[in-house]
């Protein structure tokens, strides 16, 4: 799969960084060779191969519904950079 | 051109468990901001999830109450997208693998039935909440809805008009509040739906281009924002415009949407297999075991009240539509073998009630028992129709019941014939014209003096008494 | 010799023997760190105070109930991805700063409960993704056995305090052989347990279905000690595994006799270091001659499990980091217009190069029309590779191997090709991605006189075969006495 600068800034902005001119650059070409490299495995045929996404046979694990105390809200909000009226504060958010 | 309306809800409810989906804090409605938290709702880094037992149970007691299969194998995945209500910017969700789909619910609407198609029912955590204020320059979030358990019921396009899609989300409540899944109290949000709207001239087979509503919570909010944008996108297409795939937001009070993503900014989720959770397997034995503690169903309620008690299809239909009330209906019947009073005086006076004070049906301050007891006391003729409104009336404002009432009151129903006569007589002499008209052969004139007569004694005394002795006195 | 020159069960019978107490080893291990880490620099945070305070308490409880458990009052320190209630926990990164979190991992419970003592908490490379220890953000952790050279990573901080006697045990994390590859290139020892065995939470996570908890150790002992502490089931773990969990200590057994082992065939071929590859081969021996039956058996699928691993860890990453974003804690950009602007500028800067990069291939490889051609795709091969070990498993006990192609390399040498960092994780990947435990422990030294580890990988909790193994090996070895001067 061909990686272009617009690729890049196309996944930026999924990912929510902003990147300069030269880090577009440098990450197009890094990520053409990495790509280039994990396309490595287009030589395994995986025709009818199941993903495992659990390595391990685990299923069915549940808690019970029951309540307990939740945390103090000075707690929740001590490492927030702005908080305000016991929320955290964020820019205005417009819908 | 005539055209064709096309829907299809995405509804989300709120589960009635007493925890959240994934941590132990509560799901209570309310609380102060960031007071129902801890790290796991709150996405810190390092936690993890665990999945609460009865989301399961309770999303499979909705999918079997709806018709659909249960799948045997099932998976939660992770939804990401950025948003300040969202703190580990994904939300765990369901993709590929929901645990029901293949549903169906059967709606009535003018008299005639029709099956709306349901095509899956996954489970997923709700978001916060964003405090705006308009006169700050910031935005405020509350994170005491994340992480509260939710399902999400996507039907088939199978709707063609906003009564469709009214009375669908109505038997779908009805079915959530039997199963006691979900309270589904529209107005705290445990009950709300997205709405996928195209038209298309009548006739034609394919569907147009469809947009979505997000978030409407309340009945009337999604029948008119489906008129609205109905009305829109015909408009847009005769005037030779083209609808575009987009979400909208609809705004209430102005009674319009608006475009609140275009799609250069569509989502790109990348979902992919939630890692933290482990597949949930459900044997079959299980899934019976959850079939056969199914509570009975509104339909099969509705026809039970039909065939048991006789009502008329249409008063079976309203009482049966909400569980609360039915099972008012019920406690009144088991009291009482007036069926028919009672479900008069529900579809009557009852509901005239609760519009009038703008009441749910929950907060009906008495038991069924109560109403059941009046209209005992009416068969008996201790109290008159006319008396039973008003202990009706004081029976909501202070929940208790009627023969207290009646007693502090001083509402007995007089039938001390002594007493009455004296009454009699006054009426008689008050009306002369009425009682020449009696004896001219006019009987219409009769009741007209019985009225006044109970008027005088405010409805107390007892009608048969008060006839008796007007039969006498005019003789 | 010194307090802190011994190793846990060493200073275990000095307590208990009361010829040493808590205060006395914790002091003489912070004395070392306040003497060595200017120059080592494995610390990001040392809780001088703290410790102290808590080597008394401790001490307290043992002179009126005697040591309860092995690990009471031995100093440990944690990698600074673990979370630690009231402690700072940055992941070495500039976006967690500042962090403290609100409660302990599961793991710091657990050894809270052993009376073991936290020194400080760990320089690795930024959330775990590295193997170098060159993309902290805060500082750069030397080999104690060279310092010009990289001590390995991403627990580079874990392997040179404990290589160095700046801690006498530390637990790191192993994505994709970030405990064993310090391990090797500092001389330690290293287990990463089998995925579910050592509860995750708490770890900040960088890649959900690989990452695992585990212990570096000055030998096997140790490892077995802090094994037993650490693992076990945890109900806030949904993929922490039901079952019963050894008496590690019970496999310290000196003898591999009958044993059967497998060597990779492809665990030996073009990239391996000589050096290397003559001390892999020698262990190999080593074990034969003590019994075991060896052989080289066919792992062809050992050259996808690159591509595969960084497939699935960058798109888990992509995921798990996309919580910071300046809202709820961490780092917040001091300039921005808007929300959208707010989040890009605080996930810019508060990222280095590295944890940018991966999070920019995770994002690529499950964005819409890629995931079936790569997320899905390292999910088949995935299972491919379990299956690999799976047939291994049915005619070994265990499988050896090198653990890294090179000895640790010197700083700055591979910093500017990320591909070709990428690549020496080629024979520890595969353990992550089929959730296997894998132990490392020192079998010799290269040219330059640094330190190269042998891999041991087993089965699924098979814990105790590896660490018979290994402790057998220990005791007909020399090569665990080594220590570097520093």
């Amino acid at each position: 799969m061909k990686i272009t600068k617009e690729t890049i800034e196309h996944v930026a902005n999924l990912a929510r960084l902003n990147l300069s001119e030269q880090e577009k650059e440098k990450l197009t070409l890094e990520m053409a060779s990495i790509i280039s490299y994990v396309d490595k495995l287009n030589e395994l045929d995986t025709e009818g191969i199941q993903p495992t996404s659990h390595v391990l046979p685990v299923q069915n694990v549940f808690r019970e519904d029951i309540c307990s105390q939740s945390f103090d809200r000075d707690t929740i909000l001590s490492n927030a950079p702005s908080s305000e009226d016991g929320c955290f504060k964020v820019p205005k958010v417009v819908e | 051109m005539e055209y064709e309306i096309v829907i299809g809800l995405e509804v989300h409810s709120e589960l009635a468990t007493k925890s959240k989906i994934y941590c132990s804090c509560t799901t209570e409605f309310g609380g102060a901001p960031n007071t129902h938290c801890c790290p796991i709702c709150t996405g810190m880094p390092g936690v993890l999830p665990v999945l609460n037992k009865n989301v399961v149970e309770y999303a499979v007691k909705a999918g079997l109450a709806t018709n659909c299969t249960i799948a045997g194998y099932s998976k939660q995945d992770r939804k990401n997208y950025f948003y300040p209500d969202l703190p580990k910017a994904y939300q765990t969700s369901q993709y590929d693998l929901p645990l029901c789909k293949e549903g169906h619910i059967d709606i009535n609407v003018d008299g005639k039935s029709k099956r709306i198609g349901i095509t899956r029912i996954h489970i997923e955590e709700d978001a916060g909440k964003l405090i705006h204020d308009e006169w700050e320059t910031g935005t405020l979030v509350d994170y005491n809805r994340c992480g509260v358990p939710l399902i999400e019921i996507v039907s088939e396009p199978d709707m063609r008009s906003a009564e469709e899609a009214r009375a669908f989300l109505e038997s779908l409540k009805a079915i959530l509040e039997y199963t006691e899944v979900s309270d589904c109290k529209m107005q705290e949000g445990s009950l709300r739906a997205d709405v996928n709207l195209s038209v298309r001239p009548k006739g034609q087979k394919e569907f147009g281009t469809r947009t979505e509503m997000k978030n409407l919570n309340s009945f009337r909010a999604i029948i008119r924002a489906i008129e609205a944008e109905s009305q829109r996108q015909i408009e847009e297409i005769e005037s030779g415009g083209t609808i575009v795939q987009e979400t909208r937001r609809w705004d209430d009070t102005k009674g319009m949407s608006y475009t609140m993503r275009s799609k250069e900014e569509a989502h790109d989720y990348r979902y992919f297999p939630e890692p933290d959770l482990v597949p949930i397997v459900l044997e079959e034995e299980w899934v019976q075991k959850v079939k056969e503690s199914l509570p009975e169903l509104p339909e099969a309620r509705k026809n039970r009240y039909i065939s048991q008690y006789a009502l008329p299809e249409y008063d079976a239909a309203i009482i049966t539509s909400s569980k609360v009330l039915a099972d008012f209906f019920e406690a009144a019947v088991s009291e009482s073998s007036n069926s028919k009073a009672v479900s008069n005086w529900i579809m009557g006076d009852l509901m005239r009630i609760l519009k009038d004070k703008d009441m749910e049906v929950q907060d009906i301050p008495f038991p069924g028992q109560y109403l059941a007891a009046m209209i005992d006391m009416i068969d008996k003729g201790s109290i008159s129709g006319t008396i039973a409104k008003k202990v009706f009336e004081k029976m909501f404002q202070t929940g208790k019941d009627p023969e207290s009432i009646v007693k502090e009151e001083g509402l007995q129903v007089v039938s001390d014939e002594g007493a009455l006569v004296s009454v009699v007589r006054k009426v008689l002499e008050a009306n002369p014209q009425s009682v020449s008209d009696y004896r001219s052969g006019k009987e219409k004139a009769m009741g007209f003096l019985v009225g006044q007569a109970m008027k005088e004694t405010k409805g107390k005394a007892n009608p048969q008494i008060i006839n008796k002795i007007l039969r006498d006195e005019l003789k | 010799m010194e307090l802190y020159q011994l190793t846990a069960h060493e200073l275990g019978r000095l307590i208990k023997d009361r010829k040493a107490s808590a205060v006395e080893i914790t002091g003489s291990l912070l004395d070392r760190i306040e003497k060595l880490d200017s120059s080592l620099e494995s610390y990001i945070t040392v809780c001088k105070e703290e410790s102290l305070k808590r080597a008394q308490s401790v001490q307290d409880k043992i002179d009126r109930d005697g040591p309860v458990s092995p690990l009471a009052g031995i100093p440990m320190a944690l990698k600074d991805n673990i979370c630690t209630m009231g402690i700072k926990t940055t992941c070495a990164s500039k976006m967690l700063e500042n962090f403290v979190p609100p409660y302990d991992a599961t793991v710091v419970k657990k050894l809270y409960n052993s009376d073991a003592i936290l020194l400080g908490k760990l320089n690795m490379d930024e959330f775990a993704m590295g193997g170098s220890t060159e993309n902290s953000f805060f500082k750069q952790t030397k080999n104690p056995w060279d310092l010009e050279r990289v001590p390995g990573g991403s627990s580079g901080g874990a392997a040179a305090s404990v290589a160095a006697h700046e801690s006498i045990f530390s637990l790191g994390s192993d994505t994709g052989g970030s405990i064993r590859q310090p391990a090797s290139f500092c001389g330690t020892v290293g287990l990463k347990p089998t995925y579910g065995a050592v509860s995750r939470f708490g770890l900040v996570a960088f890649a959900s279905s690989l990452d695992q908890i585990g212990p570096l150790t000055k030998d096997i002992t140790d490892c077995a000690l802090v094994l037993n502490a650490i693992c076990g089931y945890d109900s806030m773990d949904s993929t922490s595994v039901k079952t019963d969990y050894p008496d590690y200590t019970k496999a310290l057994v000196n003898d591999v006799k009958g044993m059967k082992i497998g060597i990779p065939r492809d665990y030996l071929g073009e990239g391996l270091n000589p050096d290397v590859k003559r001390a892999v081969l020698d262990a190999a021996e080593t074990f034969r001659r003590l019994g075991a039956e060896v052989e080289e058996f066919p792992l062809p699928i050992t050259e996808y499990a690159i591509p595969a691993y960084y497939l699935i860890a960058c798109a888990e990453a992509s995921s798990n980091l996309a919580r910071y974003d300046g809202i709820k804690y961490g780092y917040r950009a001091e300039k921005f217009t808007d929300l959208l602007d707010l989040y890009r500028q605080t996930r810019s800067e508060g990222f280095g190069n590295e944890v940018k990069r991966r999070i920019m291939l995770g994002t690529y490889a499950l964005s819409s029309g890629y995931y079936d051609a790569y997320y899905k795709k390292a999910l088949q091969v995935k299972t491919l590779i379990k299956k690999g070990f799976d047939e291994a498993f049915e005619k070994y006990d265990m499988v050896i191997g090198p653990t890294s192609p090179t000895t640790a390399f010197k700083i700055g040498e591979k910093a500017e090709n990320p591909l070709e960092m990428y690549l020496v994780d080629i024979y520890t990947v595969s353990v992550n991605i089929a959730g296997l435990p894998g132990l490392v422990v020192p079998c010799g030294k290269d040219a330059n006189g640094l330190p190269i580890g042998l891999q041991m990988i087993g089965k699924p909790f098979s814990e105790s075969t590896l660490l018979r193994a290994g402790y057998t090996f220990e005791q007909n070895t020399e090569f665990h006495k080594n220590k570097a001067e520093i």
